[in-house]
């Protein structure tokens, strides 16, 4: 999975490309930790992200709850396959998608 | 049916990966079909790569067969860890906020959800666990 991150003031926007899984969750995690400080808006864009497991799921959650506190996170582009994972887990009524 | 047998570590799932889909696509699986049974995958090796033979490393075996009328796939996970039935893990509670979400069960519940099939036994000293789902 490659991470692209663009960052406009207090806006970040993350740009996820190929698998957010097992291996690779992992990465997103760490980058989060240390990136969300001072972020208000987080936008999470899906349109290259094939799929994500329970793996994925936990570190949104995480990022989600963060941003909770601190401003929003959005994510968009979300494929049909991601789109069923968040249906059939609930996290569609935690995440906004857009 | 292939077999593809190698060491239970979380490194070890895109070969597990890149085995199954060689042989979806020869088959002309759905794309929405193969990326659920990644997902599987993932949920189902990760499992035993973190649980199956702590704090050492133990091999599994990775069984795959394809079945035709209905055409499907068929695939077998084996090792020899400590005896572990993933079906017997609690639905979670997928009504919960985010504050209150709790982790345990999603992944092999988003398993059970996507398959058509999974099964478990323990026998001889192996856990032994099947997806089958329809390409």
């Amino acid at each position: 999975m490659t991470i692209e991150k663009i960052l406009d003031g207090k806006k970040m926007t993350l740009l996820l490309e190929g698998r957010l899984d097992t291996t690779t969750a992992p990465q997103l995690e760490a980058d989060l930790k240390t990136d969300l400080n001072g972020v208000e808006e987080l936008l999470m864009d899906f349109e290259k992200l094939e799929y994500l497991s329970s793996a994925g799921l936990r570190v949104l959650l995480s990022a989600q709850k963060t941003m909770n506190k601190q401003g929003k996170m959005v994510i968009c582009h979300v494929n049909e396959t991601i789109r069923d994972v968040f249906e059939v887990t609930g996290f569609s009524e935690i995440l906004t998608i857009e | 049916m292939r077999e593809l047998m190698l060491d239970a570590t979380v490194e070890n799932i895109m070969f597990v990966t890149e085995f199954v889909d060689e042989q979806l696509e020869q088959y002309g699986c759905s794309v929405k079909a193969q990326m659920q049974i990644n997902i599987a995958i993932d949920e189902l090796f990760g499992n035993i790569a973190h649980y199956a033979y702590q704090p050492e490393i133990g091999p599994v075996t990775v069984r795959v067969e394809v079945t035709k009328e209905p055409l499907a796939v068929i695939i077998t996970f084996i090792d020899k860890g400590v005896p572990y039935d993933p079906l017997q893990t609690a639905d979670p509670n997928i009504a919960l906020s985010a504050e209150e979400r709790e982790f345990g069960g999603l992944g092999i519940y988003m398993v059970k959800k996507s398959m058509d099939e999974v099964t478990y036994e323990y026998r001889e000293g192996k856990n032994i666990l099947t997806i089958k789902k329809k390409m």
